[in-house]
């Protein structure tokens, strides 16, 4: 039986040596994930981003726990921050879900964007499939929000929750870049601090200013993620987010969205390593030499590997 | 491709700085570490190891009671059909349990004073590559 297979037959081993070989960027794995593709579509995906700290790991926790209440099962996908000078990484997000940990309706796999945070987007959207394919409801992406690549593995989600705390100051500012506009749900966690009001008022005006969208205004729902308080809330608003994608007929319209992102991300990366292995990897350093001389902007470096394709 | 590696403290033992250390000396000698925190069962630490396709599992223990923990480890990932998982075990291990430990399928054991390094060039000699 191959790999995929065992996934959908709900082999847990196999979805885990799965996501491996996608994490390691293993070709002879396509035809399994082709096969994935084509019977997956069925799981919720649901984005959580915010910045370090902000209790995403136990906030993530507590929902799983919502929807377990609720009959469903759930995967989880915490995507952390490899180093950039040793490619090694430290994944601790499960420290927070330890209880979910022996539960076979839960399935929970740390991922490092592995130097490249370009390819971690690539490999999540894989991973989710492979989740899907196990046959969970619910699945999970876990994200520090904090760059543009955290915003490119949020476009594999059907619904994105954005997480803040309060008394950070610019925490808002910090996020609005790119982030504030995709979140369908606000979560203002860790509640009993001081400042929560005035993070509320400030993330009510940045999303009116943002315009409201016409078929969903996105709600901010606060929380102690710790206690617990304001978590079932959180789980209606996904649930209900959801609906309304399903309900208004915006599944098609977001999964053509999703499809398109990822074909484009894809041929990205193939374009760039197929154009850079026609012109050499010795004239390619030529070149950047140059650049780096001042002798050549880096667009016209660009336009000499183009054209070297075009002949 | 990098060598996943989960560290895993079983049971009641609330000192963890040791093997937060070990999990730092990995990520820089460039793997993938999963820490899990303390008071795990290894019913937990089985089936994460599972779930995160680990290549080794690094168990700590100072609380003394190694010889049931450790055993009921590889027992639990026998038991699942696991056999490509390298088991080791660090803490305050008396040298007299070694042997038993090793027997139980415990690949090595590292107690006090062994350097970092050690257990980098042990991990990196003895992780079979995945196919």
């Amino acid at each position: 039986m191959g790999l995929a297979e065992r996934v959908a037959s709900g082999d847990r081993r196999a979805a885990a040596r799965l996501i491996s070989l996608i994490e390691d960027g293993d070709e002879s794995i396509r035809p399994e994930l082709a096969e994935l593709h084509s019977r997956g579509g069925k799981a919720h995906i649901v984005g959580v981003t915010g910045s370090p700290g902000a209790g995403k790991s136990t906030l993530i926790h507590k929902l799983a726990k919502g929807w377990r209440e609720r009959g469903k099962t759930v995967g989880i996908i915490a995507v952390d921050p490899s180093s950039p000078f040793t490619g090694g990484a430290l994944l601790g997000d499960r420290i927070r879900m330890q209880e979910l940990s022996t539960d076979q309706g839960v399935f929970i796999r740390s991922m490092s964007s592995r130097g490249n945070p370009g390819g971690v987007a690539k490999a999540t959207a894989d991973a989710v499939r492979v989740l899907d394919a196990l046959g969970m409801d619910k699945v999970i992406v876990e994200t520090v929000g904090a760059g543009q690549s955290e915003v490119a593995v949020m476009d594999v989600v059907h619904t994105v929750v954005v997480v803040i705390v309060p008394g950070l100051g610019d925490e808002i500012q910090a996020i609005k870049a790119g982030i504030l506009e995709i979140g369908d749900i606000f979560v203002i966690n860790k509640a009993d601090r001081d400042g929560v009001e005035a993070a509320q008022r400030e993330l009510e005006m940045m999303l009116e200013l943002d315009g409201e969208k016409d078929d969903w205004r996105p709600p901010i729902v606060k929380t102690v993620a710790r206690t617990g308080d304001g978590i079932a809330e959180v789980v209606d608003k996904i649930d209900e987010h959801w609906a309304m994608i399903k309900r208004e007929g915006l599944l098609e319209e977001s999964e053509r969205q999703r499809s398109r992102r990822e074909v484009l991300e894809l041929l990205k990366h193939k374009a760039v390593l197929s154009l850079l292995s026609e012109y050499g990897p010795d004239d390619f350093d030529a070149l950047i030499k140059d650049v780096a001389a001042r002798k050549m902007h880096p667009h016209d470096a660009v336009e000499r590997i183009m054209e070297k394709k075009k002949k | 491709m990098p060598i996943r590696v989960l560290v895993a403290k079983p049971g009641l033992d609330g000192h963890d700085r040791g093997a937060k250390v070990v999990a730092k000396a990995l990520r820089d000698a460039g793997m993938e570490v999963i820490y899990t925190g303390l008071r795990q069962t290894p019913e937990q630490i089985v089936e994460t190891a599972i779930q995160e396709d680990v290549d080794l599992i690094g168990l700590s223990c100072l609380s003394g009671a190694h010889m049931t923990l450790f055993p009921k480890v590889m027992e639990l990932l026998h038991a699942k059909g696991v056999k490509d998982i390298l088991v080791t075990g660090g803490g305050i291990i008396p040298m007299e349990d070694v042997p038993r430990l090793k027997k139980s399928g415990i690949a090595e054991v590292f107690g006090p004073g062994t350097t970092s390094d050690e257990i980098v060039s042990f991990i990196k000699k003895n992780v079979k590559q995945r196919t």
